[in-house]
């Protein structure tokens, strides 16, 4: 098939292109290798953290407060120390980076989902279903995503038991950030569907007699991805900060499970007291994570905007 | 233009009902505002009388109808909490939140835009790349650790700003300023700098990229071409073209700037509409919640119409549902 | 005869305040708290520090010293003359802020208005069945039952001006049901009180200054006094490090420490008479959030006994208060008649005895429960359930925690659905100072019509207990009184009704050029306030 030909032509270009870029900026490897690492001790926190801090049978609230080990108070196996509940500060990180993170993605992948879906058929569509979607997501840009996650927050707190929503925290979280971000998949891939559906390759689809729906798929999508990566890996950042955010409102995951948010806020409470391990150590992870995630995103919308080469 | 302004403004009536309906409908779900309203001897028979009172029992949308009415009527009901009517609560909360907002807004342009101009046409210096990495930080930390580890260095170790509040505050009329005296301006200098250092960072990237694209473009090479020097070209023809998304972009970011002053004002105890508003939800007082959502409703409608009418009056040629910048 | 000497005590009170003022240094003093005051309004709500600010602007009949004991204040004499009467001398020559004579129709109107809805007050009224003016210096109370703890009550009544309340509009206390209508005394206010209100700033600040024709003689040397509200624990602590506050009311226990130590800070502490504790829910015959179905494993008093040695209060205290916590083992904190010292002995903490317990009752896998938490009440609320919920899971008691704000906790805990399983709440006499109280309120069976137990949220029910209390209320007799109330207390630690934790501590932190007198419960008069 000549589409098919054209397009592995295409990817092949686009990887050299990004793989030189990629290249030739160290800082942008630097914080690919940060990412990978981060996101692995996240994923391989049950093998490598020194404790369980989600299962309370380990915890023993005696070793509240105990300070990093190379302090003078410290004490082997709490490396970074330990909370207020006694949980191992290094230990918490790893496993609140997995809730972090996997808030960060689904909601991140939930919006582009929406996003992009409603984004194509708004611009392949055209017309009233255009005005429609359009309008709905001028409302929906007029409100920050804090207050809406907000509001989604509180209407699933009143639909499901208190008990219910404990459990169902992270996926309440992941609907609240989600839905707050689609608008600018929407509104990305929509222009760039204007844009592409007047090419001669879709006319050409479209003369064939090919469905909209697989024009869309197969032709107009692999065409928007790029920037839709772009928003999606700064939007990773921003949806991260945001959880932290919520949780520092009081509505986020509970706190027997925290987040890295939720951490901070704990030791927020902490810092005039002298126990800045607790909230600066998951800070500065927050902080490191959200920066490499966001300098990738930089490297991504430098290499893949054609404006620039 | 008549039509547009039309359907503009009859979107907003939509965009304000249905907002006000999702937030009277939350209200149902914050909580019981009774027992913050009693003390702890109050006997359930008392508090169930004052829940009918309230009207706390009725249906929902005799409550919501009932507050629909008296709302247009200028009546926002009596606070809950401070047993105040919610109007002058709310007015006398104003002002606060909007000289923070705004302070925030023009701290984000003044070091942004500079910081991105700079960054743009030296993408490779070493001061652009710290420049770049410092503005992420911005982004990379919660607001509400941020303004914490502010107070800490300037207020309890250096001891030069204060922790908290608005100062000095003068009222005119009904306006309240602190931007006439000296210590109201400097209680305005850490809340100012946490809530812009995040539109900052946006700011100043965007101007960075679009500086990037523009001098890229032809039009740049042919005023290079003719020989205008360097200065010309980088400000009077680049520069200018950036603004026009730059000032979209910082328009519609007031907004945002205005829902994010809740975490600030909470942090700096800055009294504005936001500490009110996370005060109200922390006691269930419903008529400030609602009367806040519906107010900040109202400004984001305005904020954005005007946008959208600025779009119109300046470049007539601009398709109006041109997307937005990514940001 | 007396009323003239009072009225001369009034008068040198003044003169004395005049020339003290001017020769002790006297000094501007700012404090802050995490909430407002809700109002001006003095029947407002029945909220301590509500009612505590309040005291600084407007008096009552009776007040507290510094050690808590009643003493004379716009009244000079008192005395149950019958037991269902009760005759109060009132002082004289005494003036409103605003230059109006305090009178007696100004107690007989204030008493009525506290007493009416939507008064917030009217639970200490429950007794009374008329107050009346006998002469423009005496005042009767009668009452419907003998009430021997009303001169008690009287110490949160305060006193307004009838003239005044009545040109403004403000007869009837604050109505929050009648939108659009601000009552005057919300925010303005005029009592005879030792400060005056200058400013009010709902939730932003209020200021008040010394009231120069204050009756009594000033203890304090105070020009000014700002009170700001500072939410956020850190930035209030931070102001206060800064030097921007002089004194904070609500201090972070964590931050005890690092303000005891630094250089121009203290901090004062003492016990409170709240007790913070945890009850089991053991009406129900099928717990609403256990996976234990058919019955209701709190029933069995060893379960509750083992849930009890499972916890180790000593680490609950040493870490999550930070020594800031004095554990009791009785329903009552020292400082409340009807306080046993004997009594007050914690069964020992011992996980293994807990677990053996919890097999002798037939759970020796454990179970699961639900346990619901505030986490914005007490100090440290939910930190300490969490802790707790740690120590459960070590004899196999898997609890899920909900911890919420007061607002939804409480609607979801209290009556008429008491919707828990297993519950963290503190309680204080601080009405009658009297055991009594903690009795009816928290222990007797829930019983609606005769007003019992309204606040016995697990619904335990003991009809020794029920029968020891009522008798109780009417006993004049002290000895005979506190051997009953010693009977109930080793009534309810032989069922462990509940698990009492502790008293929290009151902490306030101040610079160090502040003296303060700090009272039990919590009450922080200005009128005892020194600037260095």
């Amino acid at each position: 098939m000549a589409s098919g030909s054209s397009e592995r032509a295409l990817a092949r270009a686009w990887d050299s292109d990004i793989a030189y870029s990629f290249r030739s900026s160290p800082l942008t490897m630097a914080a690919a290798a940060f990412t990978a690492l981060y996101l692995l001790g996240a994923m391989l926190a049950p093998w490598i953290a020194p404790q369980d801090p989600f299962d309370l049978k380990q915890l023993d609230l005696l070793n509240a407060f105990l300070p990093p080990v190379w302090e003078v108070e410290g004490k082997a196996g709490f490396l970074l120390g330990a909370d207020d509940q006694g949980r191992d500060v290094l230990s918490t990180i790893l496993y609140g980076s997995r809730v972090s993170l996997l808030v960060g993605f689904a909601s991140v992948v939930l919006a582009m989902l929406l996003g992009i879906g409603l984004g194509l058929i708004s611009g392949y569509a055209g017309g009233a279903v255009d005005a429609f979607i359009m309008r709905v997501a001028d409302v929906q840009l007029s409100f920050p995503a804090i207050l809406i996650a907000l509001l989604i927050d509180g209407v699933t707190r009143g639909l499901i038991s208190a008990q219910r929503h404990e459990e169902l925290a992270v996926f309440v979280l992941v609907i609240s950030i989600g839905l707050s971000f689609w608008v600018q998949y929407a509104r990305t891939v929509r222009g760039l569907v204007l844009v592409e559906k007047n090419k001669e390759y879709v006319l050409a689809a479209r003369v064939i007699g090919l469905p909209p729906a697989l024009i869309m798929l197969r032709h107009v999508l692999p065409n928007v991805l790029g920037p839709v990566l772009v928003i999606a890996t700064i939007n990773l950042g921003v949806a991260i900060i945001t959880e932290a955010t919520l949780s520092f409102l009081g509505v986020g995951v509970p706190s027997t499970q925290p987040s890295l948010g939720t951490l901070i806020r704990i030791g927020n409470d902490y810092l005039f007291s002298g126990e800045w391990w607790i909230t600066i150590f998951p800070g500065a992870a927050l902080a490191l994570l959200v920066l490499a995630v966001n300098l990738l995103g930089d490297w991504l919308r430098d290499a893949l905007n054609p404006k620039l080469h | 233009m008549i039509a547009f302004v039309l359907r503009r403004l009859l979107q907003a009536v939509a965009v304000m009902l249905v907002v006000s309906l999702i937030s009277f409908a939350l209200f149902n779900f914050v909580g019981d505002p009774i027992n913050n309203m009693v003390g702890q001897e109050t006997t359930l028979d008392e508090r169930a009388e004052l829940r009918r009172q309230l009207g706390l029992e009725d249906p929902i949308p005799l409550r919501f109808a009932r507050f629909i009415g008296n709302a247009l009527q200028g009546n926002l009901g009596v606070s809950y909490r401070m047993a105040e009517p919610v109007g002058r609560l709310i007015l006398s909360r104003l002002p606060a939140t909007l000289e923070l907002s705004l302070a925030a807004a023009v701290f984000a342009l003044l070091v942004g835009v500079p910081m991105g101009v700079y960054c743009g046409l030296y993408p490779r210096a070493p001061l652009a790349r710290l420049f770049q990495a410092v503005s992420l930080v911005g982004v990379s930390l919660p607001t509400f650790l941020i303004g914490i580890l502010l107070i800490l260095i300037f207020a309890v170790h250096l001891n030069i700003l204060p922790s908290f509040g608005r100062g000095e505050a003068v009222a005119l009329g009904w306006w309240t300023t602190g931007l006439l005296t000296a210590a109201g301006l400097k209680a305005l200098i850490l809340p100012a700098i946490t809530l812009g250092l995040f539109q900052m960072t946006l700011i100043m990237r965007l101007v960075r990229s679009e500086m990037l694209e523009v001098l890229r473009t032809d039009y740049i090479k042919f005023a290079r071409a003719r020989g205008l020097s360097n200065r010309a070209v980088h400000f009077s023809h680049a520069l200018r073209n950036t603004l026009v998304p730059v000032i979209t972009i910082t328009g519609l970011q007031l907004g945002a700037i205005i829902a994010f002053a809740v975490i600030t004002e909470t942090v700096f105890q800055w009294p504005g509409m936001g500490l009110l508003f996370i005060q109200s939800v922390q006691f269930a007082d419903v008529p400030v919640m609602a009367s806040y959502l519906i107010l900040i409703a109202l400004l984001f409608v305005i904020i954005n119409l005007v946008v959208d009418l600025l779009y119109y009056a300046v470049d007539p040629r601009l398709r109006l549902d041109r997307p937005g910048k990514a940001a | 005869m007396a009323m003239l000497r009072h009225a001369r005590a009034g008068v040198w009170a003044a003169l004395l305040l005049a020339v003290g003022g001017s020769l002790a240094e006297a000094k501007p003093f700012r404090f802050a708290n995490d909430g407002d005051v809700g109002s001006m309004d003095p029947t407002f709500r029945n909220e301590t520090f509500q009612l505590t600010f309040i005291s600084n602007i407007y008096e009552a009949l009776l007040r507290r010293d510094r050690n808590l004991k009643l003493e004379a204040s716009l009244a000079t004499e008192w005395k149950q003359v019958e037991p269902m009467l009760w005759r109060f001398k009132l002082r004289q020559g005494v003036k409103f802020h605003d230059g109006t004579p305090f009178t007696a129709d100004d107690v007989v109107f204030s008493v009525n208005r506290a007493a009416t809805a939507p008064s917030n007050m009217t639970g200490y009224f429950a007794s009374l069945k008329e107050v009346r003016k006998v002469d423009d210096s005496t005042i009767e109370f009668e009452t419907k039952v003998i009430d021997p703890l009303l001169d008690q009550k009287l110490v949160q009544i305060y006193i307004l001006s009838k003239p005044w309340a009545e040109k403004n509009g403000a007869s009837k206390s604050t109505d929050v049901t009648k939108p659009a209508e601000e009552n005057h005394a919300t925010r303005n206010a005029n009592g005879t009180g030792p400060f005056v209100l200058k400013l009010r700033d709902p939730g932003v600040k209020t200021v008040i200054a010394p009231n120069p024709n204050w009756w009594d003689k000033a203890e304090h040397n105070l020009t000014e006094v700002t009170f700001s509200v500072i939410q956020n624990d850190a930035t209030r602590v931070a102001a206060l490090l800064s030097g921007e506050i002089d004194f904070i009311y609500t201090v972070p226990p964590q931050d005890t420490e690092r303000l005891s130590k630094a250089d121009n800070t203290k901090i004062m502490q003492g016990p409170e008479t709240r007790v913070v504790y945890l009850g089991f829910d053991q009406a129900r015959d099928e717990l609403q959030e256990s996976n234990v179905k058919g019955k209701n494993p709190y029933k069995d008093v060893r379960v509750r006994e083992a849930f009890y040695r499972a916890i180790d209060i000593e680490a609950i205290k040493t870490r999550v208060m930070r020594g800031q916590a004095t554990p009791v083992a009785l329903m009552v904190a020292p400082g409340i008649n009807g306080y046993v010292k004997e009594l007050d002995v914690r069964p020992k903490y011992d996980p293994d005895a807990a677990k053996k317990l919890l097999a002798d009752a037939g759970y020796t896998q454990g179970f699961e429960t639900g346990m619901d938490c505030p986490n914005d009440r007490y100090v440290n609320d939910e930190a300490i359930c969490q802790a707790v919920v740690a120590m459960l899971a070590r004899i196999g008691i898997k609890v899920n925690l909900l911890a919420q704000t007061r607002t939804k906790y409480f609607a979801k805990i209290l009556g008429p659905g008491y919707n828990t399983s297993f519950y963290m709440l503190g309680w204080s006499p601080a009405s009658t100072y009297d055991t009594h109280n903690v009795f009816e309120q928290l222990l007797q069976s829930r019983n609606p019509a005769a007003k019992k137990g309204a606040f016995n949220v697990g619904g335990y029910s003991n009809p020794q207990l029920d029968a020891l209390a009522d008798k109780l209320e009417q006993e004049v007799d002290k000895a005979k009184r506190d051997a009953m109330i010693a009977d109930a207390h080793k009534i309810f630690q032989k069922d462990f009704a509940n698990i009492p934790l502790h008293q929290q501590a009151l902490i306030w932190s101040m610079r160090k050029n502040i003296d303060a007198v700090q009272l039990a419960d919590n009450s922080f008069p200005l009128r005892f306030v020194q600037v260095k």
